[in-house]
């Protein structure tokens, strides 16, 4: 049984010669909300075109419910409802009639019941007749997520929802996610804010350069990926690390009142209990102690950075030999 | 078939007709009835009638062809042109509908609107001038395939056009000249013969003859040569749609 949506070694070579995605494989499963989360440029919006039918793809495969995006378009086109990253909107018409057009335009017979219970689930029911060209911002947004709902998908595409969104509005559309994703709808948005792929996904697939470097739930991967600090406020202020201790991950701040100590908690020994020991047999004393957990940002930095690394590493090996 | 799909095409470009009803159908009215003026009745007093037809009746199927073919144009490249140029296409194109439904949805309101728009003009002239329609039938099948055919040629011009300016540019230096000089204010017989021979090679020619001819029983070039080159210039027409669909030229990366 192949998942809700396959994506196989799916590549996109843009005329220009441009390399939006290299090989990429996925699996989403139905109901859940999966982050696609990576830089500006790293081949998100090209990967959901592809499989809403705005971009054709080079090569490799996707299947929605199991059947083919390219032959079956009628079947999975369906299922999708896509939110746009720009605001594209007919100036000139009315609320209702453009939610109403997309209903139609995705063969879906006319049901102003359902669409009236959209407007007003998104709070556009007293713009219901307004031209689109008088509503704000935030209003627009909302309107091309109902649009996107006219014709109740199964799936759900956001392109960069917060994208240039104030920190009240941002709030107001991740209430809205959680609430579709309640609703059992499927949900891929693509982000590069790292809190909003922590704040709603279930799973993170990190994207950059065209290719998925890592894709994990959410909380295993800060798990496993995550690094944590440990603060210890010092008794006395330390000028210079001693040698004795050169073996941990350590450093001060605050003119040396506070030593922090880096693991990882991906390793069996996280080497607290060795450290603590070392430094009461040193008499250095502390006061109090705590620790943090790496947010997903800093995972991401660090996933983002290493594969730069590799890159230039194969790069300049291939510079070398050849 | 994505019947439902086809329909909201359809109600969507119907409806911005009547939005913007002045430049639909009123503006075209208004322009016909000045050509009346002027034509029909400044100059049209002063030139003997054309093999047995008044001159203000002899111009009505010209006049009728010029807006039929020009707002033909004009309402089917907007209608694409428009959400190209807003971005909505994104729409259109991740929606379960086939490239056929697209255009019978765009082409078809666009043939609806201009159909419209000439019997109205028609219904106009009918004020002005007698007319006498001696075949009905044909009048109706030249209409449709004119406003056919030109439909689908604007609508090729809106995937085409990068701007508004070239979206201007064929109905305004290609679609009116050859109009104008296609017959629809003179019969090619008054020209001299150099300039006879050029108009033959002047598509729209072969339009107004045949549509006259529906009217009047009288003809520049036979109708049954009318029929071939407007078939003729319909099957380019669709051939050229088809080849954009499938290549996705202007449409998808």
């Amino acid at each position: 049984m192949p998942s809700f949506i396959s994506i196989e070694n799916l590549s996109k070579v843009y005329q220009n010669g441009h390399i939006a995605l290299n090989g990429v494989d996925l699996d989403i499963e139905e109901g859940e909300l999966i982050a696609l989360l990576g830089p500006n440029g790293a081949g998100k919006t090209t990967l959901i075109s592809i499989i809403c039918g705005l971009v054709r793809p080079s090569s490799g495969s996707v299947t929605v419910d199991g059947h083919d995006i390219i032959r079956d378009y009628r079947h999975t086109r369906k299922l999708i409802g896509l939110v746009p990253q720009e605001l594209p909107i007919e100036p000139f018409e009315s609320v209702f009639k453009t939610v109403n057009f997309s209903r139609g335009l995705f063969g879906k017979t006319p049901n102003p019941k359902y669409i009236d219970q959209l407007l007003s689930d998104l709070s556009l029911t007293d713009k219901k007749y307004s031209q689109i060209k008088a509503l704000s911002g935030g209003m627009k947004r909302r309107l091309l997520i109902a649009k996107a709902l006219s014709h109740e998908p199964r799936i759900l595409f956001l392109d960069e929802p917060t994208a240039g969104v104030d920190v009240n509005l941002r709030k107001e559309t991740w209430d809205l996610i959680h609430r579709l994703r309640e609703s059992g709808v499927t949900i891929i948005l693509t982000t590069h804010y790292i809190e909003e792929a922590e704040e709603m996904a279930d799973r993170v697939a990190v994207i950059n350069n065209g290719s998925i470097i890592v894709v994990e739930r959410k909380t295993e991967l800060m798990q496993k990926m995550g690094k944590k600090q440990m603060f210890l406020e010092l008794q006395q202020p330390m000028t210079q690390i001693p040698e004795e201790l050169g073996d941990y991950d350590l450093y001060t701040q605050e003119d040396g009142t506070i030593l922090v100590y880096n693991y990882e908690t991906t390793r069996k020994r996280t080497g607290i209990t060795s450290l603590l020991k070392d430094l009461s047999s040193m008499q250095i004393g502390f006061r109090d102690l705590r620790t943090e957990q790496s947010s997903l940002e800093d995972i991401f930095i660090d996933l983002v950075d290493e594969r730069v690394e590799v890159l230039k590493h194969a790069e300049s090996k291939y510079a070398s030999t050849g | 078939m994505n019947i439902p799909g086809i329909k909201a095409i359809f109600t969507h470009e119907m409806d911005r007709a009547r939005r913007t009803i002045f430049q639909s159908l009123v503006s075209p009215v208004i322009s016909t009835s000045l050509y009346f003026i002027v034509f029909g009745s400044a100059i049209g007093s002063r030139i003997t009638e054309i093999d047995g037809v008044s001159y203000g009746s002899f111009i009505v199927p010209g006049l009728i062809m010029l807006t039929l073919m020009t707002q033909s144009v004009t309402y089917a490249s907007f209608g694409i042109f428009f959400p190209r140029f807003t971005g909505t296409t994104y729409e259109i194109l991740s929606a379960p509908i086939s490239h056929l439904e697209i255009v019978i949805g765009y082409v078809g309101a666009a043939v609806t609107k201009s159909l419209i728009v000439g019997l109205v003009i028609l219904a106009t002239s009918g004020l002005f001038v007698d007319i006498y329609i001696a075949h009905v039938g044909w009048m109706l099948l030249f209409l449709l395939l004119t406003a056919f055919t030109f439909s689908l040629f604007g609508f090729l011009i809106g995937i085409w056009a990068e701007n508004f300016e070239r979206l201007q540019i064929i109905p305004l230096l290609i679609v009116t000249p050859l109009v104008f000089l296609g017959g629809s204010f003179y019969s090619v017989s008054m020209l001299p013969e150099f300039w006879q021979k050029v108009t033959y090679f002047n598509p729209v020619l072969y339009l107004v003859s045949g549509f006259r001819w529906s009217f009047y029983e009288i003809s520049d070039v036979s109708v049954m040569i009318s029929l071939g080159m407007i078939g003729t210039f319909l099957l380019i027409c669709i051939s050229i749609t088809w080849w954009i669909f499938k290549t996705g030229y202007k449409l998808k990366e």
